[in-house]
């Protein structure tokens, strides 16, 4: 990124000040060399979002923006819906709710060194994987309809996993105010088949060691043990989620006109807070969150069956689950005053600090679990929320590594079979439908996770707890 | 490249696709070939059941904004019917395009389809005769 646009406010802010039609900065959280990395189409996509109605503190960047649509990817913005804010069905992206949960085993490394490879290829045959693929779970449109109110909740109800599971997970695993009647005939259709199933792209299931830890005292608050094995699923709201994106995409661009909304850029179609299309938009979207809690839900019970064979003795705890393409309605306080806001978090993970009234018990005074999802072979993250990231980022953190190179650039410079041939000299298991997949995947198309957390410790948005390596992945 | 064809785009974190050819409807079936070599090399992939789709036109008649429809209904076949589509026939009067794509369901093993797409966006959407004759259709798809 071209950094004489830039005003430099500290080691780890950037901003790039109002003016124009602006109305408000932008804030870049990120370290020297992730700016230097940055593309500029950020800084041109989040300027972009400053023009849009009722935004409000600015649009914040997270250490792993890349270019988007509309938004960048890792983009945060938030509006205040008595100050005619918008909700754009382009700042939280087409996989609604995407995100990340993480499971303790109180297995070892030597528990499972040896059998990795059967691990794989029994996660792999369980859990449906990559296009094309289908879940064993059919739902008719009552139980499609019962899911889309009750999320992770509902799964709980119908025998997928347990009740200790919906404490450890944002919004206590159903988001409430889903409207399953905005939820279209088409999307329905598209989830009908896809219950429990992973998806492709960036999407895995990974068998982890925690090979480092930063923090002990939240470590076992949060009930993550040194060198503890533990499982990692990243996964979205698979096609019901990615209809509701484009159907709402397409009637946002008319409702922006007829708002008289002037946007920079079609992709940034929105509509008032207030507006039917709003408010339809606001319900349904709702629904995906809850149909990727309940996906998230119904993946882990899967991959609990498989690990109850191999070890029956071992206890799969989920420590939390974390989505990071929402749009949700929290309370901020701008400039000491307690405001309702609606926060887009796209490619950004929500962080709340200690004390936040929103965290179950065992969190208050730890934070928030954020876990950020390395790439196929390279580490992933879990941090605390802080009380600063409120200030800073309206508490807000990254939530992964970030493209380094497109999928074309990274095809033409792996092939699929090298990276899993190089990647079990390092001791990860990689089971995948599809080499090309792999290939576009590889750990060097992404930068490095390494440097984005540390930039956001350093920046306070949220700060370092553990490190998990990965030794088995399950890669759509 | 010839008067027809398609050709990938540069996205950090995604895909460009890009049709061309002499007619908006040559243009968006070749866009659609470029989506499905997205997934697969199109080749792999027999023309053998056809689908039948029918879009209705904006009132303003916007292209760009068709050919968004067209790709997005596009992927919602390829998601519902589990398949993949390596031929297509387009048809545009002032009210409807008219669609027929031929393929087969999705083989994991035959077609190793490297990667879902989720959506197609407005991003460096464009659709436009770029000479007399010659005509591009293009945007962005999320995977």
């Amino acid at each position: 990124m071209e950094k004489s646009r830039l005003e430099r406010l500290d080691e780890t802010l950037w901003s790039i000040p109002a003016k124009d039609k602006m109305r408000v900065p932008v804030l870049i959280f990120a370290d020297e060399a992730l700016i230097e990395e940055m593309d500029d189409k950020v800084a041109e996509q989040a300027v972009n979002v400053t023009t849009l109605p009722g935004i409000i503190g600015a649009c914040y960047v997270m250490p792993d923006a890349h270019w988007g649509y509309g938004f960048p990817i890792g983009g945060v913005a938030a509006f205040d819906p008595n100050k005619g804010g918008v909700i754009s069905a382009g700042g939280v992206g087409f996989d609604i709710s995407c995100g990340v949960r993480t499971l303790a085993t109180g297995l070892h490394k030597q528990d499972i060194e040896t059998l990795k490879k059967a691990l794989a290829e029994a996660l792999f045959a369980a859990v449906p994987v990559g296009v094309g693929s289908q879940g064993k779970i059919r739902l008719d449109d009552r139980e499609l309809t019962a899911m889309l109110a009750g999320g992770a909740r509902w799964a709980v109800e119908q025998g997928y996993g347990c009740l200790e599971d919906l404490e450890r997970s944002e919004e206590r695993g159903c988001m409430s105010g889903a409207d399953p009647n905005q939820v279209s005939k088409k999307a329905r259709e598209r989830q009908r088949r896809e219950m429990g199933t992973l998806g492709s792209g960036n999407h895995y299931l990974e068998i982890q060691e925690v090979d480092q830890i930063y923090d002990a005292g939240v470590a076992e608050v949060f009930g993550l043990k040194p060198a503890e094995i533990v499982v990692t699923i990243h996964c979205g709201s698979r096609g019901l989620g990615h209809q509701i994106g484009s159907e709402f995409l397409k009637k946002m661009q008319k409702a922006a006109r007829e708002a008289g909304i002037e946007l920079p850029d079609r992709e940034l179609a929105c509509a008032p807070l207030d507006s039917p299309v709003g408010i339809s938009y606001l319900g349904a979207m709702r629904a995906a969150i809850n149909c990727a809690l309940a996906n998230r839900q119904i993946i882990t019970h899967l991959l609990r069956e498989v690990f109850a064979r191999f070890f029956p003795q071992a206890e799969l705890r989920l420590i939390y689950d974390v989505s990071h393409n929402t749009c949700k309605r929290e309370t901020h306080e701008i400039g000491g005053e307690k405001r309702e806001l609606f926060v887009h978090r796209k490619g950004a993970t929500r962080a709340f600090g200690p004390g936040h009234p929103a965290l179950p018990q065992v969190f208050k005074e730890s934070g928030q679990p954020v876990i950020i999802g390395g790439s196929m072979g390279t580490a992933s993250y879990i941090l605390a929320g802080t009380r600063e990231s409120e200030q800073k980022a309206l508490s807000s953190a990254c939530h992964g590594a970030g493209r380094r190179l497109s999928r074309r650039q990274a095809n033409n410079t792996w092939e699929g079979r090298q990276v899993i041939s190089d990647l079990e000299q390092q001791g990860v298991v990689v089971r995948s439908p599809s080499f090309r997949g792999v290939a576009e995947e590889a750990p060097g198309a992404y930068k490095d996770v390494d440097t984005v957390v540390r930039a956001a410790d350093k920046a306070g948005l949220a700060r370092l707890v553990a490190r998990l390596r990965p030794l088995v992945c399950i890669k759509g | 490249m010839g008067h027809c064809g398609w050709e990938h785009f540069e996205h950090k974190a995604d895909i460009g696709v890009r049709g061309f050819g002499s007619t908006p409807e040559e243009a968006f079936a070749q866009a659609a070939l470029a989506l499905t070599a997205v997934v697969t090399d199109p080749s792999r992939v027999e023309a053998r059941d056809v689908v039948e789709v029918e879009l209705e036109r904006d009132d303003d008649g916007d292209l760009e904004l068709l050919l968004v429809d067209f790709l997005n209904a596009l992927i919602y076949e390829m998601a519902v019917r589990k398949m993949l589509f390596s031929r297509y026939q387009l048809r545009l009067d002032d009210r409807r395009l008219r669609i027929c794509m031929w393929g087969e369901p999705v083989d994991s093993h035959r077609h190793e389809p490297a990667v879902e797409v989720k959506g197609a966006t407005y991003t460096e959407l464009k659709v436009a005769e770029v000479e007399p004759g010659r005509w591009l259709a293009q945007c962005v798809l999320d995977v």
